[in-house]
């Protein structure tokens, strides 16, 4: 095949099938003249030069309205891309930590209590699994001891036990959740809290797993 | 084998071309946002089944967005001439 320039004057073929109509318009090529743009369509500079020859800034910050509404257009969506990115990065750190928490393994067996330390309708804190961790062990009956993390699911504000209403408080907005199970009941809180999985070994009571739920 | 001479699109072209991609990115990031919330809230209940397939189809719509925005700098900066 022959690669030399096509002169633009030399008769064309109107054969719509025949080779080298792509990008032709009508019967002439497209770039057999030069763009000829309304004057809307261009900026006309104060120096009167080319929009390829002016400084950045003044392609940046246009002096016509048209141009205008599409820069400003254009760097929205450059803002709305550089979001798209920033949730990105959040389900990356999401993964991340899911990554941890799975190599951390399953947490360690540690001593809360004994019982005769909780009365009947008592609580104590401790820290499980790590010192970031509140949770409270809560007496409900003679043998009946639950244990949750203490930081509200809605945004961490500390939950406060109240037995005779058979509730887990957060004082922040008013949320409250089960004592038995630590299903929220009411306020803003969605999720139930992190339960503390207990075992028992003769008169103490010790911290055997966590266990996060959704519903 | 040349490519086919291409007469670049005029600001008016541009300008209906940027709002169209507009409306398909904001669908997108919106997507994005309802997904990481949704993501996160499993995340912390214990689900951890959500978060890989989040993460493949947040970073598909990252793509999405970044080659439409790459695509639209790309006809742009196309010679006028």
């Amino acid at each position: 095949m022959q690669n030399s320039p096509r002169d633009p004057r030399a008769p064309l073929d109107p054969a719509i099938a025949s080779p080298g109509r792509e990008g032709l318009t009508g019967t002439a090529p497209a770039s057999l003249y030069a763009p000829s743009f309304e004057r809307e369509q261009t900026t006309i500079a104060p120096d009167f030069a080319p929009a390829e020859a002016q400084p950045a800034w003044r392609q940046d910050f246009p002096i016509d309205w048209p141009q205008d509404l599409y820069v400003e257009r254009r760097d929205f969506l450059k803002f709305m891309v550089l979001t798209s990115a920033a949730f990105t990065a959040g389900q990356l750190w999401i993964a991340a930590q899911n990554w941890y928490r799975r190599a951390s393994g399953q947490p360690p067996l540690v001593r809360v209590a004994a019982m005769d330390d909780v009365p009947v309708g008592g609580s104590v804190t401790f820290t499980y699994p790590d010192e970031h961790d509140p949770c409270l062990l809560v007496r409900l009956t003679e043998n009946d001891f639950v244990a949750f993390n203490q930081k509200c699911t809605h945004l961490s504000c500390a939950v406060l036990p109240r037995p005779a209403e058979g509730q887990f408080f957060c004082p922040c907005h008013d949320g409250r959740f089960d004592i038995r199970t630590g299903v929220p009941i009411a306020g803003p809180p969605k999720r139930p809290l992190t339960r503390v999985v207990l075992e028992r070994r003769g008169r103490d009571i010790y911290a055997a797993g966590v266990e996060e739920r959704t519903t | 084998m040349s490519r086919p001479a291409r007469r670049p699109f005029s600001r008016d072209q541009r300008t209906i071309i940027v709002n169209g991609m507009l409306v398909f990115v904001l669908i997108v990031v919106i997507l994005q946002l309802w997904l990481l919330t949704a993501t996160m809230n499993a995340w912390l209940g214990g689900d951890d089944s959500i978060v890989w397939p989040g993460l493949a189809v947040s970073a598909g719509g990252l793509a999405l967005n970044a080659g439409l925005f790459i695509y639209l700098r790309r006809i742009e900066r196309a010679p006028s001439s």
